[in-house]
């Protein structure tokens, strides 16, 4: 298990809380990554282009610090069936509720919308029900 | 045009950030879901973080009639709670507990280049197309 490192957590986090607030400052939009990769599809015009900028922006980030020192790790992922359903529910959820863990969960807490508080709340204690279930058996 | 920079560089910062903080990492997420087991506190401390800065951040700009780059804020306005925000974060919550990847940090994982990460992005896609198409279908009738 990889140690907690309360600093880097920090800084991490300071980091995309920085980067909200600079696409809000500058270009006036939201940084919920769900609906930016949604919107990319089917967004025309001049909504477009600056979505799939910030997409480019976040796989590029870890080569730029790669050439700093900093690698990323490799994610620990689960059998390709699991991985291909969760995918799906992430896809179709995020869709539905209008959000993920960065729209409702930083820039939606930030804008202390109570839709985005409701939504964080359901989708963390789903998650730590589901894992609950999945590593100890049901009832925990 | 101006946007597309802003853009790169809150992408390039965003990504950063999650990097650093650890999110990418599928086990720091779940250690943090895992309350019955060894808790990692992380994810706790990277939102900390994060709106430690944005709250002021997000105030500030609602002072402001205009962004520096474009022509207008676009706020999100809806304020109901209702069923299918409710509904979809539960379907959220359940992809994000059984993989510990969400929008963000599976995207930037792609520069891993691991088969598992483009499934899980590509079936995230398929799973957004789908609902939009049979939104769009239900709409129609």
């Amino acid at each position: 298990m990889v140690p907690f490192d309360p600093a880097s957590a920090i800084f991490g986090g300071v980091l995309i809380g920085a980067a909200a607030t600079l696409l809000l400052w500058l270009n006036g939009r939201i940084a919920g990554v769900s609906s930016i990769f949604g919107d990319a599809f089917d967004a025309g015009g001049t909504e477009r282009g600056w979505r799939v900028l910030f997409l480019v922006g976040l796989v590029v980030a870890p080569f730029l610090l790669a050439a700093t020192g900093r690698v990323m790790p490799e994610p620990e992922m689960p059998h390709w069936l699991v991985v291909a359903i969760g995918g799906l529910l992430v896809g179709i959820g995020t869709r539905l509720s209008g959000g993920c863990t960065s729209g409702h969960g930083i820039c939606g807490l930030a804008r202390l919308s109570p839709r985005s508080l409701v939504a964080t709340g359901v989708f963390m204690l789903t998650a730590v029900v589901v894992v609950a279930i999945v590593r100890h058996g049901i009832g925990g | 045009m101006k946007m597309l920079l802003g853009a790169l560089l809150s992408g390039l910062i965003f990504g950063a950030g999650l990097v650093i903080s650890g999110m990418t990492q599928p086990a720091k997420v779940l250690g943090f879901l895992d309350i019955f087991g060894v808790w990692d506190p992380t994810l706790a401390f990277v939102m900390g973080g994060a709106l430690a800065v944005a709250l002021p951040g997000f105030w500030l700009a609602r002072g402001r009639e205009r962004p520096l780059l474009a022509k207008q804020f676009r706020w999100p306005t809806r304020k109901d709670i209702d069923a299918p925000l409710v509904v979809g974060a539960v379907l959220f919550g359940i992809g994000w507990g059984l993989v510990g990847l969400c929008p963000g940090p599976a995207i930037t994982n792609l520069a891993t280049f691991m088969p598992q990460i483009f499934l899980f992005v590509v079936a995230m896609a398929v799973g957004m197309v789908a609902l939009d198409a049979w939104q769009g279908g239900r709409q129609r009738r």
